[in-house]
């Protein structure tokens, strides 16, 4: 009863107006974005004398970007389509950044200071591979420059104003594969060099303005040509052989085609392995790299090759970098301990080095690009920007890094949640985790400091950055609402991040690689991560813990390993290298006396494995072992199969070791049904009540099992993309699995519909997104499951009283008979992730988060997917909260949780709960991250930060006044009266 | 951005001659035998209102299928998507600020230079493909005027006008009741225990 009339209070209050809206000056109270670009491939530096200096960047998760030279800032960016890969940027005209993508069939020009696209042209390449893109300095037709992109053995000549291609030339020959357009200066003539099926050399003389073909010449080449080239002068370029151990100069002068094969050792003392050519511009230097340094090598004279520099360590080498007409600068930077040595090359020349402190956390370098510019005494200063293995991107200058950025956040893979640290008595003890004693100490002097007017500007501002992180918000500890908790994330780099709900400040951070990386595991790649260790009752004094789990090589035959990291810290706990293969991680709702959670681990042998290894935990498992089942979905074969454990398997002899048993399967016919989507409950969700109260005091009991797997397949030929199938070809088929049986509790097909299906489990709900294309609209079902076997007992009474059934547990053990409902409604756009939001207790209604096409996160409240809607519902449906149908579902501008903002590329929904049961926490990625909190029913349960105390007090005090005003009148008015 | 008024959406159909090269590969399907949709988003009768994200047509983004390709809008607000097979497409418009309906576009296959487009929110058929939204978005509550009403209508205002009520309506009532009678009412209602306000008041001092 007490549940219910809570319900129905709720109801009255999220009825009366939308259950999330903000206003615009509360942004920012509750929520943050960031923004991110991912990991960086090209870069092309912007910096003219005047005006802002900018780089211009396209990275790996196809998002071209303007950013600030000066602070890191992204001016702005764009995230292309996920098929549309960017393949090489440039500059034209000083004013347009080109991007050539899609494996160089498209190409867009943007307007460099305010991103605007201003045009793109499509290539229409038949055959797209590799091709590049060459813009042309000093050809002017008009004012125009023209833009080259070579693809295969045909050249197209785009203009840089409007986009539209001027010429275009196939040298139709077979297997020419283009390799190096340049121009010489004042010439009109452009040279394209060529390798026909890599053994024989081509050259072409085109006329820059028409595209005529003025002269070509092929040479046939004894060696075998590598892919790589570089140009060292404008008649004569360098190539390596497919053995990559020789080099090819090859000259081309009047016409015809010389080539001289010399061995890379001749030049290279103590050269061994494989080498690699580095791009060059002219300037008869080009550079080698190789597997244990880096050489630097200059032609001299007709067949001369001379060695005018070496580094010892193989480094990375940035692209080159022209200074003057014989000046070309390299930047080789290696990598040694915890610093990275940063060095300028001039020439081949060392001209500058740097040795830079960077934290142990970002890796390795893996990409340097070098800028330059002039300082008042006329001299060269150098700039680099740095990708490091973890995705970040550094910009070093005079020793120093200016600014990062962590791109590596673009990239989320997993992400759970942890509790901070509890607050102690006395309040210090918090610094443990915090600072350590010395930064404490300095905080303290600094605030002194402060007070006594005597700090410096800088100081000031740390003053303010400790303020901001000590308000209430921002705190490192545990709060009684539980609004402060850490997201830990996994990104694709294998770098951790633990992020403080408060304002998304990364607490810690650890690239795992260089932690895992041994003999016994040699290419570790994290999978997934868990929550390890939750201390609650018996282990409060623990820290909790996380648990990532990979592989310790690329296939899925190679072996896996475990990984412990302390959630406060980040430290490493305990690594655990295993001696089996990972396909699966199951979590177990069972933990040790410890309160490390049980988690099996199934091999491709179909072999669980038990972890943590104790006595305790093989307990507890074996007392629960036959009640535990695992399923898996396999999507390739269209079945799925349930299984059983059994004591003994069948590699080893371990203990902690258990063989399966299969129990059931179901089997789609794969000529009419593919898998396309399953979804299930989340384990860790609580559900308040078994029971729902319809208006007519019936009782309804919901089938609220933990075994429900949601699976939509669909007809083969729709499993394309829309617009690849017709209607009548295309069919979705729904079903609800129990887990643990494999019976088919219920099946719907959809005629004419298709994917891509998203779908969310819940209580005993689930709700689906899919394309119809009958209407050609997106719909999204609602299937709720009621349990039969106890219709009978609706008396409201008993339940009041408490003699119901309520308490039975739902077992997959009995066959309960079972009644599903069901509706359909029209939802406007595509669907790019869904979720639903999680209370601490269940009672708050839900609400579902789904991420719309345009990087949003909207907010619908359960009820407009509620199965008993009707069109003219009656008074006690309306008083219960029951929408009128329509046939489409609303989307009210201020139920965007994300408001005015957009999580770029938006690929995951997470919502945890706080410990308000009003409030959830919602957590959004793609290469942006969003984190908001709502509550689906408004806060009832605490004041809202807009209740006005003031109001309150003057109530109080008037109150109090008006108390005391008529007890002096009726005091007066008594003596009155016994005066009379 | 340009407005200029001779501009008008119109829908290109193109056999796209990209064939020339690779014969072999054009036979292929979905390459070589494309057709091109070319339209244009039109914000211009659309102010916005004084607040919230002013909206660009830079951050404008449209999409086929449902993320199958993706494009940008022009300065002039066109766009194209080239190479697209013949079928039943779904354009969608992504922009902060304005909910644009997804357009159903269709090419057919038997009759190539036959195209057509309809809004799927309503179904209204489309001419000539210019988008234009169906309605700007607010995100954000608007922040309703400090008002005395509100402020009387809030719970508290309702106690300090139950209040004021009492101590200024009340008496006043009390004044217009004959004294005699009152009298008779009290002991009445002293005899059947029912204490009075005023009594209870005046029991304390």
């Amino acid at each position: 009863m007490e549940a219910r009339c809570l319900l129905g209070f709720l109801l009255l209050l999220s009825l009366s107006s939308f259950a999330f809206a903000i206003y615009e000056d509360q942004v920012g109270l509750a929520d943050w974005h960031k923004r991110y670009i991912g990991k960086v491939k090209h870069a092309v530096f912007h910096t003219q004398k005047t005006g802002r200096r900018r780089v211009v960047v396209s990275t790996e998760e196809n998002a071209i970007a303007s950013l600030d030279l000066r602070t890191g800032d992204i001016l702005w960016r764009h995230v292309l389509g996920k098929n549309d890969a960017v393949d090489q940027i440039g500059l034209s005209l000083g004013k347009f950044v080109l991007t050539l993508s899609s494996q160089g069939s498209v190409l867009r020009a943007w307007n460099l200071p305010d991103g605007q696209m201003v045009w793109e042209t499509d290539l229409q390449i038949s055959n797209p591979s590799n091709s590049f893109l060459h813009v042309l300095g000093n050809v002017k037709s008009g004012r125009d420059s023209l833009s080259l992109v070579c693809n295969g053995g045909s050249i197209r000549a785009v203009s840089s104003i409007d986009g539209l291609v001027v010429w275009k030339k196939d040298l139709s020959v077979d297997g020419l594969k283009l390799k190096h357009v340049f121009q010489p200066p004042e010439s009109d003539t452009i040279y394209a060099i060529g390798f026909i099926d890599s053994s024989q050399i081509a050259l072409y003389h085109i006329n820059a303005k028409t595209g005529e073909l003025l002269k070509h010449a092929t040479q046939a080449s004894s060696v075998d040509l590598s892919s790589e080239i570089s140009a060292i002068s404008s008649d004569s370029l360098v190539a390596l052989d497919s053995s990559r151990s020789n080099l090819l100069l090859i000259k081309f002068m009047a016409g015809t085609i010389t080539y001289h094969k010399l061995p890379l050792s001749d030049i290279v003392q103590d050269f061994s392995g494989l080498a690699e050519l580095i791009p060059t511009k002219s300037n008869d230097i080009f550079v080698v790299k190789t597997p244990s340094s880096v050489a630097f090598i200059k032609v001299k004279g007709d067949n001369e090759l001379e060695l005018i520099g070496k580094a010892d360590e193989a480094g990375i080498v940035s692209d080159s970098l022209t200074l003057s007409e014989e000046e070309q600068a390299f930047a080789v930077v290696h990598h040694s301990n915890n610093a990275i040595s940063f060095q300028v090359r001039i020439n081949g020349r060392e001209a500058l080095t740097d040795g830079i402190k960077i934290e142990d956390h970002r890796g390795h370098v893996k990409r340097v690009f070098l800028n330059n510019y002039v300082r008042t005494d006329k001299s060269h200063g150098f700039r680099a920007l740095i990708v490091m293995e973890d995705e970040s991107l550094l910009l070093m200058q005079q020793g120093e890094v200016v600014w990062s950025r962590e791109d590596g956040l673009a990239s989320i893979s997993d992400a759970v949640v942890a509790e901070l640290p509890v607050e102690r008595e006395g309040g210090v003890s918090v610094v443990e985790v915090e600072h350590t004693l010395l930064e404490w100490l300095k905080g303290h002097m600094l605030k002194l400091k402060g007070t006594l007017m005597l700090s410096t500007p800088d100081d000031m501002a740390a003053i303010q950055a400790m303020h901001l992180k000590s308000t209430e918000r921002n705190k490192m500890t545990r709060d009684h609402n539980g609004f402060r908790k850490l997201i830990i994330v996994l990104t694709r780099s294998g770098k951790v991040y633990a992020l403080h709900t408060g304002d998304g400040r990364i607490v810690w951070a650890h690239l795992l690689t260089p932690l895992l990386q041994s003999e016994s595991c040699p290419s570790p790649s994290v999978l997934t991560l868990r929550n390890w260790r939750v201390p609650h009752r018996k282990a409060l004094q623990e820290n909790p813990s996380i648990l990532l789990v990979g592989r310790c090589g690329a296939g899925p035959e190679s072996h896996g390993f475990l990984f412990i990291v302390d959630s406060y810290s980040g430290k490493e706990l305990e690594t655990q290298i295993l001696d089996h293969s990972i396909a699966e991680v199951v979590p177990l709702p069972l933990a040790d006396s410890s309160e490390q959670k049980l988690h099996l681990v199934i091999d491709n042998k179909l072999n669980a494995h038990l972890y943590p290894r104790g006595s305790d935990s093989l307990e507890v498992f074996i007392r629960e072992m036959a009640n535990m089942y695992y399923y898996k979905v396999e999507n390739a074969k269209g079945v799925i199969k349930g299984y059983a454990f059994k004591k003994g398997c069948s590699t080893g002899s371990s203990a902690y070791c258990f063989g399966t048993r299969e129990l059931w399967s179901v089997v789609f016919p794969s000529d009419s049904e593919r898998i396309v989507a399953t979804a299930r409950r989340k384990i860790n969700e609580v559900v308040h009540t078994q029971a729902k109260i319809m208006t007519n005091q019936d009782v309804m009991y919901k089938y609220i099992s933990k075994n429900i797997l949601f699976v939509a397949t669909v007809s083969p030929k729709a499993t394309g993309g829309i617009g690849s199938a017709a209607p009548d070809e295309a069919w979705l088929v729904a079903y609800l699995i129990d887990t643990v049986t494999g019976r088919i509790l219920h099946r719907v097909i959809h005629q004419g519909a298709q994917g891509p299906v998203h779908a969310v489990v819940s209580e005993n709900w689930v709700v689906y997104h899919y394309f119809n294309l009958r209407a050609h609209r997106y719909e999204m079902t609602v299937i709720e499951i009621y349990d039969q076997s106890r219709a009978d007992n609706k008396d409201v009474m008993k339940l009041v009283l408490g003699k119901h059934n309520l308490t039975a547990p739902i077992t997959s053990y009995s066959r309960p008979e079972i009644a599903t409902k069901s509706q359909s409604y029209f939802f406007t756009h595509s669907v790019k992730a869904i979720a639903v939001t999680t209370t601490a207790r269940g009672i708050t209604s839900k609400q579902i988060l789904i991420g719309t096409i345009g990087d949003q996160v909207l907010v619908l409240d359960k009820r407009y997917l509620d199965p008993r809607r009707t069109a003219n519902p009656s008074q006690e449906e309306k008083e219960e909260g029951i929408i009128p149908l329509t046939d489409t579902l609303p989307i009210i501008p201020q139920s965007y949780v994300t408001h005015s903002r957009q999580v770029g590329d938006l690929r995951g929904i997470m919502s945890f709960p706080a410990n308000l049961e009003s409030t959830t926490h919602v957590f959004s990625y793609g290469i942006d991250l969003f984190y908001t909190r709502i509550a689906p029913s408004r806060t009832y349960d605490s004041l809202t930060d807009e209740f006005s105390y003031v109001l309150l007090l003057i109530t109080v005090v008037v109150l109090i006044v008006a108390i005391l005003v008529t007890w002096a009148m009726s005091q007066k008015k008594d003596l009155q009266e016994k005066w009379r | 951005m340009e407005r200029s008024s001779a501009l008008i959406g119109s829908i290109f159909l193109l056999i796209s001659i990209s064939c020339l090269i690779n014969p072999i590969l054009a036979a292929a399907p979905g390459t070589g035998e494309g057709y091109s949709i070319a339209g244009r988003v039109k914000l211009d009768n659309f102010v916005i209102q004084g607040f919230g994200h002013s909206p660009k047509l830079s951050e404008i983004k449209v999409i086929l299928n449902g993320g199958q390709r993706t494009t940008f809008v022009r300065p002039d607000g066109y766009f194209s998507f080239h190479d697209v097979p013949a079928g039943t497409h779904l354009i969608e418009v992504s922009s902060i600020g304005y909910l644009f309906s997804p357009v159903r576009v269709d090419i057919s296959a038997r009759n190539p230079g036959k195209i057509q487009a309809a809004l799927t929110e309503n179904s209204r058929a489309l001419n000539e493909l210019v988008l234009e939204p169906m309605k700007d978005e607010q995100y954000y509550e608007i922040r309703e005027p400090f008002s005395m009403l509100s402020l009387v209508k809030s719970p508290m205002g309702l106690m300090i006008g139950f209040m004021v009520l009492v101590m200024f309506v009340f008496p006043k009532m009390m004044d217009g009741v004959d004294p005699e009678e009152m009298r008779q009412a009290q002991e009445q209602m002293r005899e059947h225990g029912i204490p009075s306000i005023s009594n209870l008041v005046a029991g304390r001092s």
